[in-house]
């Protein structure tokens, strides 16, 4: 052992730098996996540090409705604080800014909100003012800044005008990112009834924070509540409840974006294994020569085992410490998307898993090469000849580590997804890139040899000759930069396909303003008002607002019963149990629909439905046939529903939905089923009735009209909600901003990862032509010998260079569009969409990136004289 | 002196396989070495020498007939059992000298032993020494890009009496060299030879350098044509070949 050790010291001095150079390519892949694993470990002390302050309270009950009487009392018994809430999406006038108007989420909350985590304001006070009860507003800190206004200016909100005391900068359990479509306007409850705004029909959400007396718990109530007020249809929230949420929310991102590093690692641990083949190949006259003296192969293999690993510890040791600083990094990336406040301190069992991981499989990969060391025969010593020889194609050796691998890739992804499947996916799909990208750097290589018109001047030949020739980087450099520029395309394109889904506003005659909650008694009015601002109404549509009642002819309560039942705990060896478990999979006691269970959102939810002749643009039949118009009184109304509502609710055509109108039972029947076309964003709807039917039910109205200008649309936001305080707008340029941003964060996020494979790439790269510099280098030498100016160098590896730099974009892009059209297809279901000028783009960069970091790091072959080369290679 | 036999060769063939079918390099060749003897293998380029030479060192396995090696037979051994031996008894000198190029002159000689897991002081004197015996004291920390060929081939002598062989092999020890080091070079080999009692094969075009040595076996085409004995270069006594 000591002989092995060393031998492996001796044995690395003239290369230690090189050796250093091929541990860097895995030093990224496991700074991102130390980083990501270790932030992780950080955000979930910070969730169960800040449990309660997720939530605000220990439990929050919530509502469409005014809760009961029965419901309230009910929480009044429970003993503690409570704390009422309601929330409602309202214009704002600023009026300091010439009037202008803005969608807000208005929360109107009681003078003990919240009882746990940090509500912050600038200035500090301003949350003591809202308690205090007075006809003050807390507003979102970009909204001050957007219309210049400050605190001590006043807002008006419906017809009551508030003073603004603070700027909002945090709510427990919210993220910034939530304020990105409606920024938040905080209210004292007791100043609802001023504005107006308090009885309408419009979406409001009706919340109960309860601070639960010590030693309750508050998941027991929540299911008690559930089951004793199965009609109310109400919500749950609890900290566990939270917390398990936001954890698998985490496991999964965490599992994601390690997938991610873990192909910068792999990608490095290819470049390493790639560079060890050529060490290996250097090192033969050694092994040779120590197996003359009586080394024995395992000895042998023993010392270049022993540098590899020396070479995957620095690797490990250098990426987990990039990692660290990288981990301080990643809270500021992220800022603005995380609901709570992130403590660094490092998890040194993530740095662990992350090193060991990095390790393993740079060691696996490092193996491979070396094997070939063992079959070096003494004969080399005598005869180089032998050399060829070593080759271990058919060493079974081979085979069994390539399986290990292929093991090791397949448990790492599934460790990180927690699932086989998408284990064995992850890998599948990375064995098919890399399988296309070695075929194709083969046939590359191959048509270089067979396919080069001879006419062509002599460094083009050279240079395109360097890509069949021994010892050629084709397959590496194609496989590094390919499946970088794969990877990062594929996010890219992925991006412009899910925006792309949203049309464009504005284009065409499409509204690109939609009011709602129009009263019944304005939408006259409202529709001259527009047509005289010079904004005509485009369409408008009026909503009724429902529940079901009955499914299929089961009552509600029955469906939610048995659903509630089927999630509750099965008690163990009672006779029953296995007669209980099957009843729960099948979805109910009766057992004979075999039915997964609905979603209990979709049944207890309030519908808001429409009614109309006929069909819209942005809507078709795919099933049945759509009825526009009913005899009034009819028993059962036809109605159509959209697909998804179908699917969701688990019914089909025909089948029969009782309806509770606002109090009035309806019985219908599914006649129709319609495609819609959500991205549009215009106003659809699940269901629609026929004229006829619920035309005499309190409604609103939701009315989308066109602006020339966007200039247009802030005027006339302002004079419609100076005509009509109770109205809403939303500005469809603003949501398809909101989405841009979000996207692009999280975009920016995952884009960040990809680049630690891309700069793997190009440490790969780097690696992969100093490796070549040394097996150029005499041929170089000899060019030069015989003449060849330092130009026609140059330009020799320049083909060479661009060839390989061009083709590996090219396959990469083709990759990507590929990789793009799989995600839209099976996770979006959406068309994909590929800018030829963004993938030309794309392609461009990444043959730069190549020809200037090859012809940098061969600088110094033909900046030296041959002598001085000779001598060093000696 | 001693009578021994260090090396038994009998009927030993080796083929190699080829496009155009097997290529037959030695053919039967048989001869034994006694203990302290000195024999020169001499021929034409392509008459088998290096391939006689790599066989009798256990450096390749025969297509036909046994190597009998300081008492181990080659043929039964796998290639482990035969760097065992190689370790135990036998010292090579090179043609191209064939030091270990990132290891410094004493390192490279110090191999042998290191690789038997003996170490220490008493080594590294011992191996100073042997450096010293052949004119390179000074020149211990010097690596083999910082010596000369000749320099160089006398290291790599030194590093093979490191393990005191019973039988040394030198292919073409002075090939490389200029006419006045390969002078120097033949008067250390052999006279390291006779002071370490050791056995001699030597692999040479030279027929001057062959003369020096107690027995030539001259090959073509891979047959023995010629196997004399001469009345110089030798401590030991040999058996001519029947």
């Amino acid at each position: 052992m000591t002989f092995i050790l060393k031998m492996a010291w001796r044995d690395s001095r003239a290369s230690r730098k090189r050796l250093l150079l091929f541990s860097l390519s895995v030093v990224l892949g496991i700074a991102a996996l130390v980083a990501i694993g270790s932030f992780t470990v950080n955000l979930k002390q910070a969730i169960d540090d800040q449990a309660k302050g997720l939530l605000g309270a220990d439990l929050v009950v919530s509502s469409r409705a005014e809760f009961s009487a029965p419901v309230l009392e009910h929480l009044a018994a429970l003993g503690g604080e409570r704390s009422r809430t309601r929330e409602f999406s309202s214009m704002l006038v600023f009026q300091s800014a010439n009037d202008a108007t803005r969608l807000v989420q208005v929360r109107a909350v009681e003078a003990n909100f919240p009882f746990f985590g940090d509500f912050e304001t600038a200035p500090a006070e301003a949350t003591a003012a809202l308690r205090f009860g007075k006809q003050v507003m807390i507003l979102e800190e970009t909204l001050l800044t957007q219309f210049d206004v400050k605190v001590g200016d006043s807002v008006k909100l419906g017809q009551a005008v508030f003073t603004i005391v603070g700027a909002l900068k945090k709510v427990p359990g919210e993220t910034a990112a939530i304020s990105t479509f409606a920024p938040r306007a905080f209210i004292p409850f007791g100043m609802l009834e001023a504005t107006g705004l308090a009885d309408r029909e419009s979406i409001t959400r009706h919340r109960m924070l309860v601070k639960l007396p010590a030693g309750r718990d508050a998941e027991i109530i929540g299911r008690e509540m559930r089951a004793r007020f199965l009609g109310e249809r109400l919500e749950f929230s609890t900290v566990a409840e939270r917390k398990r949420n936001l954890g698998a929310a985490l496991t999964n991102i965490e599992g994601f974006l390690n997938l991610v590093g873990f192909v910068a690692l792999f990608l490095g641990a290819i470049g390493v294994a790639s560079a060890i083949h050529v060490y290996v190949r250097q090192k033969i006259n050694t092994v040779a020569i120590l197996r003359c003296l009586g080394a024995s192969a395992w000895q042998s293999f023993a010392v270049y085992v022993v540098q590899g690993l020396a070479l995957g510890v620095f690797g490990a040791v250098l990426g987990a410490s990039l990692g660290l600083g990288l981990q301080l990094l990643l809270p500021v990336l992220l800022k603005g998307m995380l609901p709570f406040d992130v403590n660094f301190f490092i998890s040194w069992a993530a740095v662990g898993r992350g090193m060991g991981a990095g390790l393993v499989i740079c060691f696996l990969f490092t193996l491979l090469p070396l094997l070939a060391v063992r079959r070096v025969s003494p004969l080399v010593a005598l005869r180089s000849a032998f050399i060829e020889r070593t080759g271990a194609a058919t060493d079974p050796w081979r085979l069994i580590l390539g399986a290990v691998i292929i093991a090791a890739v397949t448990m790492f992804a599934t460790w990180q997804t927690r699932s086989w499947k998408i284990g064995i996916g992850f890998t599948v799909a990375l064995a098919i890139g890399l399988g296309v990208l070695v075929g194709l750097a083969q046939i590359v290589a191959w048509a270089s040899r067979k396919f080069v018109p001879r006419g062509l001047p002599y460094v083009v030949r050279q240079g395109i000759a360097n890509l069949h020739r021994p010892n050629n980087r084709t397959v590496l450099l194609l496989l590094a930069l390919g499946l970088g520029t794969f990877l990062i395309l594929t996010l890219y394109l992925t991006r412009t396909t899910l925006l792309n889904q949203i049309d464009l506003v504005g284009e065409g005659a499409r509204p690109n303003l939609v009011f709602f909650d129009i009263q019944d008694d304005q939408i006259d009015p409202f529709t001259a008002l527009a047509a005289k601002s010079g904004a005509p109404l485009v369409q408008s549509a009026p909503i009724v607002t429902m529940k079901i009642a009955s499914l299929k002819g089961r009552p509600l309560e029955e469906i939610m019963r048995d659903q509630q039942r089927s999630r509750e705990p099965v008690a163990v060896d009672s006779a029953g149990a296995d007669q209980r478990r099957a009843e729960n999979r099948r979805g109910g006691p009766d057992g004979n629909r075999g039915e997964p269970r609905i979603s209990g959102g979709m049944l207890n939810r309030e519908y808001r439905s429409t009614y109309r002749g006929k069909i819209t643009g942005s809507e078709r039949v795919v099933a049945g046939t759509f009825e526009g118009k009913v005899a009034p009184g009819a028993a059962v109304v036809p109605i159509s529903v959209e697909e998804g509502f179908l699917r969701t609710l688990q019914i089909g055509l025909g089948d029969e939905i009782e309806w509770d109108v606002q109090g009035v039972p309806m019985r219908t029947k599914v006649t129709s089923v319609r495609a819609v076309e959500w991205r549009r964003l215009e106003s659809n709807f699940f269901v629609v009735f026929p004229e006829g039917a619920i035309e005499a039910a309190p409604k609103t109205f939701v009315a989308a009209l066109r602006t020339a200008k966007s200039a247009d649309s802030a005027r006339i936001q302002r004079e419609m909600v100076a005509a009509f305080p109770n109205v809403s707008a939303i500005d469809l340029a603003l949501i398809l901003q909101a989405l841009d941003g979000i996207f692009s964060k999280v975009a920016f996020v995952i884009q960040f990862m990809a680049l630690f494979t891309v700069l793997t790439g190009v440490i790969v790269l780097v690696g992969a032509v100093l490796n070549g510099r040394y097996q150029r280098v005499r041929e170089t030498v000899l060019l030069r010998t015989l003449g060849a100016t330092r130009r026609q160098l140059v330009q020799i590896q320049l083909v060479e260079y661009a060839i390989l730099g061009v083709l590996a974009a090219v396959v990469g892009g083709g990759l990507s569009v590929a990789g793009n059209a799989a995600v839209a297809h099976f996770v979006f279901g959406i068309t994909p969409v590929a800018p030829p000028l963004l993938i030309l783009g794309a392609v461009a960069i990444a043959a730069a990136v190549t020809m200037v970091t090859g012809l940098l790091t061969s600088r110094g072959v033909t900046d030296h004289s041959p002598l001085e080369i000779l001598r060093q290679e000696t | 002196m001693s009578v021994e036999s260090i090396l038994k060769v009998e009927r030993l063939t080796k083929d190699y396989r080829t496009a155009a079918g097997p290529l037959t390099v030695l053919k039967e060749v048989s001869f034994d070495l006694v203990a302290g003897a000195s024999l020169a293998i001499v021929g034409p380029s392509g008459s088998g020498k290096t391939t006689l030479l790599g066989l009798c060192a256990g450096l390749d396995r025969a297509s036909g007939g046994t190597v009998t090696l300081a008492g181990s037979e080659l043929g039964a051994l796998d290639e482990d059992g035969r760097a065992r031996v190689r370790n135990a008894h036998v010292g090579f000198v090179f043609q191209n000298f064939q030091l270990i190029p990132t290891l410094t002159a004493l390192e490279n000689v110090l191999v042998p032993l290191e690789l038997r897991g003996e170490g220490g002081a008493a080594v590294e004197a011992e191996a100073t020494a042997l450096l010293g015996r052949v004119g390179l004291g000074a020149r211990c920390d010097h690596y083999p890009v910082q010596l000369s060929g000749g320099e160089q081939q006398r290291v790599a002598l030194a590093r093979a009496f490191m393990n005191r062989p019973k039988i040394l092999f030198c292919d073409e020890p002075t090939g490389n060299l200029d006419g006045d080091t390969a002078a120097a070079m033949v008067d250390l080999v052999f006279g390291l030879n006779r002071e370490k009692g050791t056995t001699l094969v030597l692999v040479t075009h030279d027929l001057d350098l062959a003369k020096k040595c107690g027995r030539i076996i001259r090959l073509r085409s891979g047959a023995v044509v010629s196997d004399e004995t001469l009345g110089v270069g030798h401590h030991g006594t040999h058996e001519r070949i029947p």
